[in-house]
Order: C-alpha cells, then sequence, then structure tokens
C-alpha cells in the first residue's frame, strides 16, 4: 500500500479550526483567519509543563478532602478515595468502579500516557508509531470525564441543604481535582500528535 | 488544477488525501494512522437548524426545572445545574464553580447561540455576520462541553443519595438527556461543511 505525502513536502499546513490546507509560508490561515503553525507552538515544552503541574495538584486533589458530610448529627469528610470505598461497602460496587475509573484511573492514565508519548517523540523514537498515535487519540477521548466527580459533588451540595438536620458541602480538594482536569486538558491539546511521525522525516526539527 | 478545498489533511499525523465525496454513513480513515478523515454527511442545513432550535428548547427546559428531587423526613428540596455549580462556589474553592459553569451551562450555551446564528443565515442562503469568529468560537468550545458528563453525574448523584433519603429525578433531567444526545449530534467536527457549502472565499 502507498503511504500517502506528508503536507510539508507539498508545501502545505493545515489549519487546525477550519480543516483548510494553507500554504507552508502562510501565519494566518486565508479561510478562517485563525493563526497557522505547521506544527504547534513549543508543543513539548507546553505539554511538560501543563503535564507537571497537574500531577503536583494531583496529589493534594488526593489527600484532601473534596467534600464534607452532615447526617443527622454526624459529620465526616471523605477524600476521593474514600468515596469510592464507602460505595464499595455499600454494596454499590457498579457506581464505585465507575467513580474509581474516572477520578482515579483516568487521570492516571493521562499522566502515564501522555509521559510516555513526550519521551518517545523527544527520542524522536519510531517504536509503535501507529500504536501510540491511538494512545493519543484515546487519552484525547476519555480525558474530560474526570470532571464527574466535581460535578457530583456539586450536585449533591446543591441538594443535602437542611440546615443543621443534614448539610453536604464541597471541600478544597475538590479545587486541587478540578484543576487537575483542566491542566491535563490543556497538556493533551498542546500536545501534537504529528510530532510522533516526524520521526520518519529526518531533516524536520 | 486542485484547488486548497479539495485536499485533505490528517490533523494527527499530516497526511495529505484528495477529498472524495462520501454518501451517509460513510466515513474515510487515515491509511498512515488511522485517525478519522471525513464523514458522510447525516443531515441537510434545514435538518441541522431544526436540531438546534429543538435544542435551545430544551436547553431552556433543562435549567429551568430541578434535575433531582430530595425529600428526608417530611423536608423536601430540589436542585437545578445553577443552583449545582453555586453550591461549588464558596469561599476558597469558587475558581472551580467558574470551571462546572463553562463546562455544564455556558459552554452549551454558546455552541447552540451560534449554531442558531450560522445556521439560521446558512439556510437562508447567507454567510452570517461574524462567521469566520463564530466558526472559530465553536471549535473552541468544543472540548469544555461536558453534558455527557455532566448527565452521568446527575445519575451517580441519584444513586449516591438514595442510600440516605428519598430521591427522584426531575423534569431536567429528561431534557438535559434529550439535550445531550442533540448536541452530539450538531456540535461536531461536521459542523466545517459550512465553510465549503457557502463557499466562503479566501482574501
Ligand atoms: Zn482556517
Ligand atoms: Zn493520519
Amino acid at each position: 500500500m502507498n503511504t500517502p505525502p506528508y503536507a510539508r513536502e507539498l508545501g502545505l499546513c493545515l489549519c487546525h479550526t477550519c480543516g483548510y490546507a494553507c500554504s507552508l509560508d502562510a501565519h494566518k490561515c486565508p479561510r478562517c483567519e485563525s493563526v497557522v503553525h505547521a506544527r504547534k507552538t513549543n508543543s513539548l515544552a507546553r505539554t511538560w509543563a501543563l503535564l507537571l503541574a497537574g500531577l503536583i495538584f494531583y496529589i493534594p486533589a488526593n489527600l484532601l478532602p473534596v467534600m464534607f458530610t452532615n447526617m443527622l448529627g454526624s459529620g465526616s469528610e471523605n477524600t476521593i478515595m474514600s468515596g469510592v470505598i464507602e460505595f464499595w461497602k455499600g454494596g454499590s460496587w457498579d457506581i464505585a468502579l465507575l467513580i474509581f475509573i474516572a477520578s482515579i484511573a483516568v487521570p492516571c492514565v493521562k499522566f502515564a500516557v501522555l509521559g510516555t508519548l513526550l519521551i518517545t517523540c523527544q527520542r524522536r523514537s519510531r517504536w509503535a508509531m501507529r500504536e501510540r498515535a491511538k494512545l493519543y487519540r484515546f487519552v484525547e477521548l476519555i480525558g474530560y470525564w474526570s470532571m464527574l466527580d466535581v460535578l457530583v459533588v456539586a450536585l449533591v451540595a446543591a441538594l443535602v441543604q437542611f440546615r443543621t438536620l443534614s448539610s453536604i458541602e464541597p471541600r478544597i480538594g475538590i479545587l486541587f481535582f478540578g484543576l487537575v482536569v483542566v491542566l491535563t486538558m490543556l497538556a493533551a491539546m498542546s500536545f501534537d500528535p504529528r510530532l510522533i511521525w516526524d520521526a520518519e522525516v529526518n531533516d524536520v526539527r | 488544477m486542485t484547488r486548497p478545498a479539495d485536499w485533505i489533511i490528517c490533523e494527527h499525523c499530516d497526511s495529505v488525501y484528495l477529498r472524495t465525496l462520501l454518501a451517509k454513513g460513510e466515513s474515510a480513515h487515515c491509511i498512515r494512522c488511522s485517525a478519522l478523515l471525513e464523514r458522510g454527511r447525516r443531515f441537510n442545513i434545514e435538518q441541522l437548524l431544526a436540531l438546534t432550535v429543538a435544542a435551545a428548547i430544551l436547553f431552556v427546559f433543562a435549567n429551568v426545572f430541578p434535575v433531582i428531587h430530595i425529600s428526608l423526613q417530611g423536608l423536601s428540596n430540589e436542585a437545578t445545574l445553577w443552583q449545582s455549580v453555586e453550591a461549588l462556589a464558596q469561599g476558597r474553592i469558587t475558581m472551580i464553580a467558574l470551571v462546572a459553569g463553562i463546562a455544564i451551562i455556558l459552554a452549551p450555551l454558546l455552541q447552540i447561540l451560534l449554531l442558531g446564528w450560522v445556521l439560521g443565515h446558512a439556510y437562508a442562503g447567507q454567510i452570517a455576520p461574524g462567521f469566520k469568529l463564530c466558526m472559530r468560537s465553536l471549535e473552541h468550545l468544543r472540548p469544555w462541553s461536558m453534558l455527557e458528563v455532566c448527565l452521568l453525574g446527575i445519575l451517580v448523584s441519584i444513586v449516591k443519595l438514595a442510600g440516605m433519603l428519598h430521591v427522584s429525578p426531575g423534569m431536567g433531567l429528561w431534557a438535559m438527556a434529550m439535550l445531550t444526545v442533540l448536541i452530539l449530534l450538531i456540535a461536531g467536527k461536521d459542523i466545517r461543511r459550512l465553510w465549503d457549502d457557502l463557499e466562503v472565499t479566501s482574501r
């Protein structure tokens, strides 16, 4: 099977906003007027920075309580993990699994995958390019589902407001957790998957 | 001679292809990285506009009516989407309320308004004033609109609270569920076709 040419070889450059094939020396897309780059600017450095910031915030996000529950006089604080365990013990293993995937597995997979992609791209590795490209699309697809826990805390806190009888309040951990989601989403957006394939072409940097 | 609009470039690996016309239900994938290149059109402009109007109505319902009702020892309470966002706006964590507000209210609202604007004009065969800005905004909004996550969040909340008190879904939840499906249908990358349909000319 013939492999298609790269845009760069034809003097073309994709506009990410409207999909137009601009000429390589254009600074602005002639059709939608957004700024075009052959590759996202400083992709590797920006992705590293955002990813590391996300990783740092991930620590307080897991250690600090995300929610304070006062049920008929007895108050308790929940972290993300203790919330999962509570569901598990309460018999709803399906919800426990769902929250575990959204809040713990998805961020961890993102850190691992983006980290691997960054390192392999820096080394201009030709290892498993097709699979790495798929991995990137997977991370892009699942990333925002981590927002689940933030929205659950918001809904539950808005609902359970019976003064002294019962109430649920959000706690600082949820702020860190939300920031982790936003930072990792930004990291995935600033990574340029075309860098994976640049390893095939020798003279570009 | 091939015009730039005849080229299609894979955004994941930079491969260049010549565009072929796809029928409804067909899709083109990149040979090199197997990413989706383009999909056949599912709706015409008239249908897209109708779906957008429906989405606008559902959006109002989803936001006006509460999504969950609860009751405990004779007391009852309910929450709308806006109240949920507000519940996060406390002291030091206010910033997260902003993120949640964008994800479940502001981004979908803007998507519906912008789509209504460009599609309404496109239906009349015109290029809407500010078309380029609207189309660029739609691209930037897409990743931050998280209605499907919110929907799952509502379901998880219902299960979570069901152990402690009496919970029932509100009117807003049903509107929300239908709105989520509509947004998935109308606000995807397929809207880029308007650039070609309206033959927006380059300078
Ligand atoms: Zn463009
Ligand atoms: Zn490709």
